[in-house]
């Protein structure tokens, strides 16, 4: 539970009322009325989906259960319970003959790979949808995972608007519940689900609530390192997640142009995307 | 002593779409004229949308007669003063955050944001050029100055109003939100208003804020416009995050009444500041001025 004075802690009202607004706004200005959401049954994408409810209205939201073989049950049985408390539309499929075909062609390939393949596999079924259902795909990655780069490029970090990407996984839970998002899923522990057994928390090798609040003093308040293990952060941890943060800044930004004209994409070309709307 | 009826006008705007804005200026000009205003406010770059990066040159605006948008502000500000945000494009093809006060068919004044703030989210040194003057100026309605965001964010340009005689500060911002917590109200918000009513409570004035709304990509515009009197005290405020135009009726005798009670500008030591700031301005110690 997120105490009043932790500053991590959100006015949920506020939050959903931003980002709603961003939800309806930037989907209207590309020319779009729906939206396109992947639930796993994870808080993440069960909060962009609620969100996305919100701001769309149910009937222009799909949303899109996407599972493998190895998928937990209980990951699809929290999809379901998503779509019910919304009201959203709703199509599933298994991903499994897709990716299958490749995983036999390579048999040595780790866990790591094939969760990349999979995750890849999935925004290919979503970025469809979307083209099929004429609305956008709302993302579903938050801050710290951004951050620490823990999401797989052009997979699950894919979409066309991200309404989470400056909440941290702390905030994600907080806003999770106070918009109703079941409790079932806010409890439990969080997991990419691409193997089993596979834990957020067991692969990163600190907990959430611990990266939150770390990250919170790097980023938001521009604490130096050095400043954070002074302020009672375990060293190893700091120059874990430091490290991490900066080894992964190719995941948060667009492949660099080798520069050869007066004018650029992305250094003297600059136009928002909502140029002339 | 007259009263006298403002506008504010938080808007959203079509990004470097002049004519879609112009409509909405018109439209809402209409229905305050209808309502009885005397002064109808815009935002920053209400013309023109915020974040115009290199669309700047092209929606930049000389405000005379001749240029097809201000004929119609100026044609409509026949009835009712206008306070509006745009691109000014000057002689020497530097482009400037301008803010003009229309009245009777005139431009009374331009004021060309002293302020751009290049730091974090914002770009605006390498869009615009620098304005280099902060100068209240006399109305029909009595004297006047005008802020564009980041001016107030120091402190000099209203200090400088406040001697100029300025009786009403016009601030106009496009601030977009941030610094989420568990208060109801952004960051951004809480501080804009809180040195708002400072500046009323310290220079005995009336500051009006007009902030737009709407979004810009990911940024968030968060409006909640507001009034405060001469003696800090909140008249009026907007919604935060949703397009609206709030009135605000102003006494204005309320000046007298407050500066007869206390009279903090007929005692502000001017020379003494002058004297003391010229030192410090003269001492090796101080940091460079950019001038």
């Amino acid at each position: 539970m997120v105490e009043e004075h932790d500053p991590l802690a959100i006015d949920p009202d506020l939050t959903t009322r931003i980002l709603t607004g961003f939800i309806s706004t930037e989907i209207q200005r590309a020319g779009f009325e729906r939206g396109v959401v992947g639930i796993s049954g994870g808080v993440d994408s069960a909060l962009s989906c609620f969100l996305a409810a919100r701001a769309l209205g149910p009937e222009n939201v799909l949303a899109l259960s996407l599972p493998y073989r190895s998928s937990s049950p209980e990951s699809f049985e929290h999809a379901q319970m998503v779509i019910q408390a919304t009201g959203v539309q709703t199509t599933s499929y298994d991903i499994t003959p897709m990716v299958e075909p490749y995983f036999e062609a390579h048999p040595d390939m780790d866990q790591v790979r094939r969760g990349n393949v999979m995750a890849r596999a999935r925004m290919i079924v979503l970025f469809d949808h979307s083209a099929a259902f004429e609305g956008l795909v709302i993302g579903t990655g938050n801050k710290t995972e951004i951050l620490l780069g823990y999401t797989t490029l052009y997979g699950d970090s894919a979409s066309a608007l991200n309404p989470l990407g400056d909440l941290y996984k702390t905030q994600v839970r907080q806003l999770a519940r106070a918009i109703g998002v079941p409790e079932a899923i806010i409890q439990k522990p969080p997991s990419a689900d691409l193997w089993a057994g596979q834990t957020d928390e067991g692969e990163l090798g600190f907990t959430y609530a611990d990266v939150d609040r770390l990250l919170y003093k790097l980023v938001d308040q521009r604490y130096a390192p050095a400043a954070c293990i002074e302020a009672g952060f375990d060293s190893m941890f700091v120059h874990n997640v430091v490290e991490r943060v900066r080894q992964t800044q190719f995941k948060r930004v667009l492949p660099p142009i080798a520069k050869l004209s007066n004018r650029t994409v992305g250094y003297d070309f600059l136009y928002l995307r909502d140029w002339g709307t | 002593m007259p009263t006298l009826k403002l506008g504010l006008a938080q808007i959203n705007t079509v990004l470097g779409n002049l004519d879609s804005n112009l409509g909405q200026h018109l439209a809402l000009i209409q229905r305050a004229r209808a309502e009885g205003a005397d002064l109808l406010i815009f935002p920053e770059l209400s013309l023109t949308g915020y974040v115009l990066q290199d669309l700047t040159p092209e929606v930049a605006l000389v405000p005379n007669r001749d240029d097809p948008v201000f004929g119609q502000l100026l044609e409509a500000s026949k009835d009712i003063d206008l306070v509006v945000g745009f691109v000014e494009a000057e002689r020497r093809h530097r482009f400037f955050i301008a803010a003009g006060y229309l009245s009777g068919g005139e431009v009374i004044h331009i004021h060309r944001k002293v302020y751009l703030p290049t730091y974090g989210l914002f770009d605006e040194g390498r869009f615009f050029a620098w304005g280099d003057t902060v100068q209240a100026f006399d109305t029909r309605f009595g004297r006047f100055g005008m802020l564009i965001c980041e001016d107030f964010w120091h402190a000099s340009p209203p200090y400088l109003l406040w001697l100029d005689g300025a009786e009403l500060m016009i601030l106009i911002s496009a601030s977009p939100g941030r610094g989420l917590s568990h208060a109801g109200r952004l960051e951004s918000a809480q501080w804009v208003e809180r040195i708002n009513q400072a500046y009323a409570s310290l220079f005995t004035i009336f500051v009006a804020h007009t902030n737009r709304v709407g979004f810009e990509d990911g940024l968030n515009f968060w409006g909640g416009a507001t009034v405060f009197d001469p003696d800090g005290s909140l008249l009026v405020r907007g919604p935060d995050h949703e397009p609206a135009l709030t009135y605000a009726e102003l006494d204005l005798a309320q000046l007298h009444r407050t500066r007869a009670r206390l009279p903090l500008l007929r005692d502000e030591r001017t020379h003494l500041m002058s004297k003391e700031l010229t030192r410090i301005l003269n001492s090796s110690r101080t940091l460079a001025d950019r001038s």
